[in-house]
Formats: structure tokens, sequence, C-alpha cells
């Protein structure tokens, strides 16, 4: 058994006129080692006000994105052991707050569904499973494990200036996905509506969204593949 | 208090991949359509499969539907009606082309086809030896699949209500289902939503049990409101106990480790599943591995310092097969035990993973239910689908694989079943009842005005250890016995839950709350038709009788909460075009 300090923030739009940090002391087992553990005994035992989301608790869902000690990660998968404390909790940043560690995802989602996120192949399909070979499938390892969790757009500079023209690193990823994807017949159609100065070009490779990716995914690769496309299309 | 009504032709309630694959056939064929999710969609628990999606492709080696549907009425241990294990066992290969053709990004042999894993009890030839039917997306399926879908339905345009939960459903006096009540997380608000058609697609409610692989929002939301309706759940008595549950966190660590080549240790190094299991040995169904677990464990043959679990060997597969194949095991052990599969093996242990049990329906998606003499009418506009309905395909226990594969037909059945009923019976909206949210208002009242009561964490904390103690790989009469007085006590003090939060936005107390109203319903009907089975069949292993009883037992029970009363109905035993397959015993 262990104690550990928490400082979090809170804001309730129903009685809160503004937010501030409450601070938390609690008392912690040896197998309680993830931070989400952590948030749930807190709320289970402390103070059941204390709002977030969870669901899988093994860093598939991405529900649980979180600002802890000013880096994003997600709850389930931090360790407690590896954080400085008191431990301070954020929501993620760049999006409006809807309670406490809630954040209103929209903007993120909308950015993600504008860049038509799903295979587009026109032709008759076959009878059984298109052939694709292990090489060309290869090429979405490292893509389609994106969990949409938001840690790496609300790390990235260029999308809190720009949350609603630029896509952000993760919307970013999935355009390559479906670039990369040799049974999309989009690709044209794609990079058309990717050259623009904002929608792409905003990316200054700063890299916090690699850094921060929980599935260790890293979109300022993928930006460059389709950036390198761009360029190699235009000659 | 006057409500605001939404209306809809055909509502879906959840995001997961039995909703989502309802929700683009509804689109797709212009009914208007909403889906509500108590998450963003791609944050159901279906994203947290591993292994694989079962279909006879036949793309390594021979395969077809006949011996999928002989494992699958043989894994159910002859509990599955065989009318809707040859539906579901029969349209699997186009089931698994769809999602192809909708994007879902397979792994690949070398000629280009889907790559296929061998997965427990799945055969070929009627049994003879492990077959490669298991289509695979590393060890990510369930994610990929969930995307997959959820992007197709961004395509089809389909409307969500994210972060909405369904409370109850709406009936009239005649029984048929109107729409159901529901609450904005958002803003606290309560609607009515008023459709033609209801389809349930809730999903598990595996956090009944203290060790679970699920998810925490996986509390049975949808067979606690059915329940509370009047209306019964089926073959609740049967959860699948997963034999490679993480020890301690209870993480899953798929079967497909397994189907790669891994295979389980006791203490003395001893191979064990030979024992039990000569032909398919750790390929074995899942109960029957399960079983053999606890059965080394309780006689200490367990390993570590507490005897309490047992190993799973994978680091002979090679750095490259796991690396390929079994990427995110290796990263689930690397986080959560900072153990190395490439090296060392696994410590595990059967935990809590799936419900057979569910919502009764027919293969066409349709709830039945007895009325009068007749034990299987239709229960005029409600649906479920996935892992909340009971069709039943999965009888006394589910083959590794046929869940997915079961959202996507299932899902996809209880559309056209919609569309047909929307379209060509031209209904309209029936009447709502006046008081349609009297019910669910007064629920959410008596939760706002308490000022004292039982602490929700200890009370749910007392469920899920009660479950875990009396109600598990083995039972027997006096821990059933015992389980339900104790059940009883829990369920008093459910009714008497206070929350401190009282604020209307985004209030997760409550909603944890209204949760474990669910949540207490399922583990009360568990317990009572455990304890009435006096048989053991697939995954309900009684150890105060032995035998699989087909006289007495060969039956689904029906269990309704008033009065905690069970029922029994037949199994179907014709299938749609094939041969009956006569029970026999099971053997792997
Ligand atoms: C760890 C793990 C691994 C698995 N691996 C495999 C595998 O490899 N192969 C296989 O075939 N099967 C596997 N299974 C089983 C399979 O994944 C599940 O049975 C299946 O995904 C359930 O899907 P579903 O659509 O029924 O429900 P879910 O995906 O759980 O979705 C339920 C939906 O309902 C919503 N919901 C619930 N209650 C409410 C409410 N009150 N109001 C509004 N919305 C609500 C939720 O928000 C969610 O969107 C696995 C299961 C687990 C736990
Ligand atoms: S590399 Fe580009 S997308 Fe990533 S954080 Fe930097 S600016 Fe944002
Ligand atoms: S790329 Fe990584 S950080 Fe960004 S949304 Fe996807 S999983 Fe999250
Ligand atoms: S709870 Fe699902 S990613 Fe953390």
């Amino acid at each position: 058994m262990r104690k550990m300090k928490f400082s979090i923030y809170r804001y309730n739009p129903e009685t809160d006129s503004k937010p501030y940090y409450k601070d938390y002391e609690v008392e912690l087992e040896d197998q309680d080692t993830k931070l989400l553990i952590a948030l749930m005994k807190i709320k289970d035992f402390y103070d059941d006000s204390l709002s977030f989301r969870r669901s899988c608790r093994e860093g598939v869902c991405g529900s649980d994105a979180i600002n802890v000690n000013g880096r994003n990660g997600l709850a389930c998968l931090m360790n407690l052991e590896e954080l400085k404390q008191p431990v301070i909790l954020r929501p993620i940043p760049g999006l409006p707050i809807i309670r406490d560690l809630i954040v209103d995802m929209t903007q993120f989602f909308n950015q993600y569904n504008s860049i038509k996120p799903y295979v587009i192949d026109d032709r008759p399909m076959p009878e059984r499973e298109r052939l694709q070979s292990p090489e060309d499938r290869q090429e979405l390892n490292g893509v389609i494990e994106c969990i949409l969790c938001a840690c790496c757009s609300t790390a990235c500079p260029s999308f809190w200036w720009n949350p609603d023209k630029f896509l952000g690193p993760a919307a970013l990823l999935h355009a390559y996905r479906f670039i990369a994807d040799t049974r999309d017949q989009a690709t044209s159609l794609r990079l058309d509506e990717l050259n623009d100065p904002y929608r792409l070009f905003r990316c200054h490779t700063i890299m916090n969204c690699a850094d921060v990716c929980p599935k260790h995914l890293n979109p300022t690769r993928a930006i460059g593949k389709i950036k390198e496309l761009m360029v190699s299309r235009a000659v | 208090m006057s409500i605001p009504i939404m209306k809809y032709d055909a509502v879906i309630v959840g995001g997961g991949g039995a909703g989502l694959r309802a929700a683009l056939q509804l689109s797709e064929a212009g009914v208007k359509t909403v889906v509500l999710s108590k998450v963003f969609p791609t944050r159901s628990h279906t994203a947290a499969a591993q292994g694989g999606i079962s279909a006879s492709l036949g793309n390594v080696e021979d395969d077809n539907w006949h011996w999928h549907m002989y494992d699958t009425v043989k894994g159910s241990d002859w509990l599955g009606d065989q009318d809707a294990i040859e539906f579901m066992c029969a349209q699997a290969v186009d089931a698994v082309t769809e999602l192809e053709h909708f994007g879902m990004p397979f792994d690949r042999l070398e000629n280009g086809k889907i790559y296929q894993r061998p997965f427990g009890g799945h055969m070929s030839d009627f049994g003879k030896k492990p077959v490669r039917r298991a289509c695979a997306v590393a060890d990510r399926t369930g994610h990929a699949m969930l995307h997959a879908l959820y992007q197709r339905n961004v395509k089809a345009n389909t409307s969500f209500l994210v972060e909405w939960m369904a409370l109850d459903l709406i009936r009239n006096e005649n029984g048929d289902v109107l729409g159901v009540t529901a609450m904005e997380m958002e803003t606290g608000d309560v609607f009515i939503i008023h459709a033609k058609a209801v389809l349930f697609a809730t999903g598990g409610s595996g956090r009944i049990y203290q060790s679970s692989t699920n998810a925490f929002n996986n509390t049975g939301d949808g067979l606690g409101i059915t329940l509370r309706a009047g209306l019964p759940v089926e073959d609740i008595e049967f959860w699948q106990f997963h034999p490679t549950g993480l020890s301690g966190s209870g993480i899953l660590i798929t079967e497909g480790v397994r189907g790669e080549g891994g295979y389980l240790l006791n203490c003395n190094g001893e191979r064990f599943m030979e024992r039990y299991a000569p032909i398919a040995k750790d390929l074995a169904s899942r109960d029957v591995v399960s079983r053999a677990m606890q059965i080394e464990i309780n006689e200490g043959r367990g390993c570590g310092a507490n005897k309490d679990h047992v190993l799973l060997k994978l680091d002979h597969l090679g750095k490259d097969v796991i690396e390929q194949r079994l990427p995110g095991i290796r990263e689930i052990c690397l986080q959560f035990l900072g153990l190395d599969p490439t090296k060392d093996p696994i410590p595990i242990i059967p935990t809590c993973h799936y419900m057979m049990g569910g919502i009764p329906t027919n293969y066409k998606a349709e709830v039945i239910v007895p009325k009068g003499d007749d034990m299987e009418v239709k229960v005029e506009g409600f649906y479920a689908a996935g892992e909340c309905a009971c069709a039943s395909v999965h009888g006394a226990n589910r083959l590794g694989t046929n869940s997915l594969l079961d959202l996507v037909v299932f899902g996809k059945s209880a559309a056209n079943s919609m569309i047909e009923y929307i379209k060509s019976h031209q209904v309209e909206h029936k009447d709502l009842p006046k008081d349609a949210a009297k019910f669910t208002l007064e629920r959410l009242a008596k939760l706002n005005e308490a000022n004292h009561g039982e602490s929700l964490a200890e009370v749910r904390n007392e469920m899920q250890v009660i479950m875990q103690q009396h109600a598990s790989v083995f039972r027997t009469q006096k821990t059933l016995e015992d389980g339900i007085k104790k059940l009883e006590q829990v369920a008093k003090k459910a009714l008497n839950i206070y929350i401190k939060d009282k604020s209307k936005v985004f209030n997760t107390a409550r909603v944890e709350a209204l949760e474990f109203a669910n949540s207490v319903e399922v583990a009360i009907a568990t317990m009572v038709c455990a304890e009435a089975r006096k048989e053991s069949r697939g995954a309900h292993a009684r150890v105060d009788y032995l035998e699989r009883d087909d006289d007495k037992f060969m039956k689904h029970s029906l269990y309704y909460k008033d009065g905690r009363k069970v029922l029994y109905k037949d199994v179907h035993t014709k299938p749609l075009s094939v041969d009956y397959i006569e029970p026999a015993k099971r053997v792997y």
C-alpha cells in the first residue's frame, strides 16, 4: 500500500464560474499500476463527481486521452510509478471542455470524416475478396492501428491555432491510410483535396504528434509521404 | 413534465460491430435510422477482439460451411439452434467477403488472398483435425472490423447520437415495442425516441464478474432493460471463461497465440492439454481448456508462488512470427506485466469473457417470447443482434471467432427484417402510451432525491465477488443456492444506491448507477438459471451433475425478472436445408 498525490483540473459549467485544480491524496494497492486505476479509485472512494471517459482499460478504445504532467497520453497505459508528484491532470488541450477531463471531440471527428475515411473503389466487386499482396498490405501497418484518441492532434500547435482549417495529424494519418491502400482508386482526388495551404501544409514537422502517440504511430512520417506524392505528381 | 420526442423509422441501440452492420444496411436502404451509443462507435468493445473472424474460405486448406456448422453445433454442446447455426455458417464466406469489400485490411497470404489461422474447436472433415478458418488482421481483428464498419457508415451518412444512453423500452398495451427512453450524457436531458422498429445491439455484460476480459462499459444494459420491460432472457447461465486472461488484470491474450502454435504448461513444465484432449490438445474448445486449467490449479500443479495460474509458452514461435502475427499481444505483455513473450511464458488464468445467453431471437433477429402455449411469438417492433442476443448460435459454449461472424451476419439479418417490416407492411408509428417515460423518470428521480444510501462502488464490488466465487468455471448446488441468497441482499441494496453528485452535465456517477441497475439483473438471472440447470453442458459445469442430460435439459432456459421465474423451450433441431446433427458425446 502506498499514497500518491494528484492535482486535477475541475470544471462543471453548471456550478463553477471558472475552472480550478483540486488536490487528492489516494491510497493505492501494489497491483494498482496504471493511472486509470487511480482515477477510478478517486471516483469510487473519494469524490464521485470527478468526470472522465474510459472503457477498455487496455489501450484499444481511445477513450481516456488526458494531459498528464504536461504530456498527452492514455490514462490506462500510463505507469503511476513513472509520474512525478503531485501528478497534474488536465483535459487534452485545444478542444472545448465539457466538464472536468472531458472535452468536446466534435472538431476532431469532423476533420476525420472530411478526408473521406473509407476505401473508394467503384469497380464491380469480384465474387470473393480482392487480392492484395502481403507487401502492399504491409504498407498499412503503422497506420491502421490508430484508435482515434486525439493525443496527437491535441499536442499539435498547428491544430491548436487552426482546428477548423488544418486537418491535424490523426486525420492526415488516415488520409495516408487510404492513399496507401492499393485497393483505393481515388489517390488523385485525395491529393487534390489535400493540396491547400491549410489542410495539409500547416504541418511544420514539429513531431509532437509522433512523440505522444500511445500506439507508437508516426503521423509525421505519413504526412511526409503525402507531401512526397504531391511533389512527384507535380513533376 | 413533458419530455421531448424524437421520431425515427428505426433506432439501433449500440454502435459496436452488430449495431454498425445493421446501421449500414438500413442507411443504404434509405430507412430513417439513428444509432445510439454510450461511447463513440469505434470505442465499443468490438475494438478489443483480437484473434479473428471465422469463415470457411478454404484459402489455406480444404474447408466448407458444413464442417463449420458441425463444429459450431458440437461446440454448443447441442444447445445451439441448428437453423440459426446453418444460417450463420452458410453465410460466413459472403459476410467476410463483404467486409473485405468494405475496406477491412485483412492480413494476406502470398497469393493475395485473406490470411487464415487455426482456432479452438474449428476442425476439418467433421471434427478430424484443426483447420485454418479464422480470418485475421494480426491480433487486432475486431479493431480493424469496427473501424471499417464505422468508415462505411460515414460514407452512407448514418446518423448517430453519441454518448446517449438508452434507459427503458417503451411498449404499448399489446406489448409492441415503440421506442426507448434515453439520456443525453452531455446535458443530462431525457428524451423519448419513438420508432417503428427498435434493434438492441448493446453487447456483453462481462463486468458482472470480478475478473473479466470485458470493457468497463459492458454492463448488460440491453438485458437489464429487456427484463425490466417484462420480457425474458435466454440461456443466461452460460458464460464463457476464456482460458487465457492475464493473471491479475484479466486482459485477454488471444487464442490466436495457440492457433499460431503456442501451448500451455503446468508447474512441472508438462504440456497438460495432451492428457485432456489428445487430438485437438491446446486447440480444444474453450470450456474444455478452462476446466483442464482449473483442475491443474486445484490439484496443486499451478505455477508461481501461490500456484494460482498456468503458463502460456510462445517464445518457440520466434520473434518474427510474434512481431508479424501477434504484435498486440507482445505490447500488452510489455505494458501490463513488463514481460517479453518472445523470451518468457505468460501467466494466465480462466477469465470471464463472453455471454452465450441473451435476448431470445430467431435467425431473423426478431425477438421471440412465449405467449400462451406458443413458446415463440414475435414481439412486434423489437429486434436484437450481437452478444446481447441469443439466436441461439453459440448454445452452451461459443467457438472463438464465431462472435465477430455472429455480429455481421445477424446485424445484417436484423436490418433486413426491419426493412421488410417497415417497408412492405407500411407500418406507421404506433401511438405512444400517455405515460411513456414515467417509469424512467421515476427511476431517475429516486436516484436524484436520495440523500443517503449504499455506496455504488461497494455494492458493485460485492456483486462481482459473489459471481466470481459462486458461478464461475465449476458450480455446485450449495455454491449456487448461497449465491442466490447473497445476490438477493445485493439486489435490495441496489434499490438504495446513493450518489453524491446530482449535477446534470456529463454525470458519469449517474451513468454508472444506471448501468449497475442493469448488471444486477443479469447477475441474478445467471445465478438462478445456473441453480435450476442440474446437468453439465458446455460452459456450465456442475460438479454435482457431471453428465449432460439431454432428456431433461436439451432445452433453452427463459428467465423472467418477475418472480424470478424460469421456463424451458425446445432447441431447434431442424436445420434449414441439411440433415439434423444428432447429439453425440463431445470429445476433442
Ligand atoms: C477482449 C476480447 C476479445 C475478443 N476476441 C474475439 C475474436 O477474436 N473473435 C470473435 O469472434 N469474438 C471475439 N470476442 C467477442 C466479441 O468481440 C464480442 O462478442 C463482440 O465484439 C460484441 O459486439 P457487439 O456489437 O454485440 O457489442 P459491443 O461491441 O460491445 O458494442 C455494444 C454497443 O452498445 C452500446 N451500448 C450498450 N448499452 C447501451 C445503452 N444503454 N445505451 C446506448 N448504447 C449502449 C455501447 O456503447 C456499444 O456501442 C472478444 C471479446 C473480448 C472481450
Ligand atoms: S509534425 Fe505536423 S502534425 Fe505533427 S505535431 Fe508537428 S505540426 Fe502537428
Ligand atoms: S495517431 Fe496515435 S495519437 Fe493520434 S489519434 Fe491515432 S492513436 Fe491517437
Ligand atoms: S480506456 Fe480504452 S484506451 Fe484507455
